[in-house]
């Protein structure tokens, strides 16, 4: 079989699982989940330094940005200029080009603010950014962050943290018939089976924070996402039968006694 | 002897008084900061880390000191 990589913007990897930093209840916690769920994409925020207390752990102590590629993200915006300032803040702490781009509209449901999120997307493009856009799955819209100059197409499945699983598979399905940019469902994963069918769908990945992070058994879950994601991958490029609404015996009927 | 005249500046939303005329290095230096690990706005215009060496604080400036954290 050949080598099956999740490529984004030219650069291959192996593990088609992105996994969130947040909400973990230590930095040790998260650094062994990341390491237990073979994710070598991670996202992480931009926030202020700790100037009280200097002795906070610093997460680039813990993850190390040589080996897991870091994904800064724009996690708390609520429109495009505090998007773009995150991202370009991001962009000088150590050069970071591939980013991840969410502009939120509304603190309840957390639902992404399209109109922000293309003109950011824009924005970002043109300055050499390689954004990976999360978006709703409506896909006129994902059509439209394509051609701003998205370098991936991101998806939700429900609410951020929400932890409903895929909500509307057909239009999951019909973004991926119309784009050939990497797809990757982010937000609303519950448990390992819903990465499972986002993979089935035929996205290249998907990204999970709080599923695991906040999960009874955190560890656990995450080697569980890692073996689902790679799962619902095979089941994909392995061709599912046919459904019909009757059924076919399996053992054949000649020779039966 | 010429007294020393600090000047007060904002530091990530908080208050700080330094000395008037401080480089913004020595004051990152004193918090203890890596610059390696950070990004620096300075009145909301984001500084080239190569160039900070020559930049002074003047009283009133905003800066801001950022980094990178656990995040979805």
């Amino acid at each position: 079989m050949n080598k099956d990589n999740l490529i984004i913007s030219k650069k291959k990897f192996n593990s088609r699982l992105i996994v969130g930093t947040g909400k973990y209840n230590s930095m040790t916690e998260c650094a062994k989940a990341i390491k237990l769920s073979g994710a070598e994409i991670v996202t992480v925020a931009v926030r202020r330094v700790n100037i009280t207390d200097k002795k906070k752990p610093l997460l680039m102590d813990y993850i190390d940005p040589k080996r897991i590629t870091y994904l800064p993200n724009t996690a708390g915006c609520f429109n495009s200029r505090e998007a773009l300032r995150t991202l370009r803040l991001a962009r000088e702490i150590g050069g970071w080009k591939l980013v991840k781009l969410e502009v939120l509209g509304d603190k309840k449901n957390l639902f992404p603010e399209m109109i922000e999120t293309l003109k950011s997307t824009e924005v970002l493009a043109k300055e050499g950014f390689k954004v990976m856009v999360y978006c709703n799955d409506d896909p006129l819209m994902a059509k439209r962050l394509e051609n701003a100059g998205a370098c991936a197409i991101m998806p939700l499945a429900a609410p951020i943290g929400s932890g409903l699983g895929i909500l509307n598979k057909v239009n999951i399905k019909i973004i991926r018939k119309q784009t050939k940019l990497p797809l990757i469902i982010d937000a609303g994963l519950g448990q390992a089976s819903d990465a499972t069918i986002a993979m089935e769908l035929g996205c290249d990945g998907v990204l999970v924070n709080t599923a695991i992070a906040k999960a009874k058994k955190p560890f656990e879950m995450a080697v569980a996402f890692k073996n689902a994601v790679l799962a619902g991958r095979l089941s994909y490029l392995s061709g599912r039968i046919e459904k019909t609404i009757m059924g076919k015996p399996s053992s054949p009927s000649e020779g039966i006694i | 002897m010429k007294k020393i005249k600090k000047i007060k500046i904002k530091l990530n939303g908080k208050e700080k008084f330094i000395i008037e005329n401080s480089k913004i290095t020595t004051l990152i230096n004193d918090l203890n900061i890596p610059i390696k690990k950070v990004a620096i706005e300075l009145n909301q215009e984001i500084l080239d880390k190569k160039k900070l060496n020559k930049i002074k604080l003047k009283k009133d400036d905003t800066v801001e000191i950022v980094h990178f954290i656990g995040g979805g």
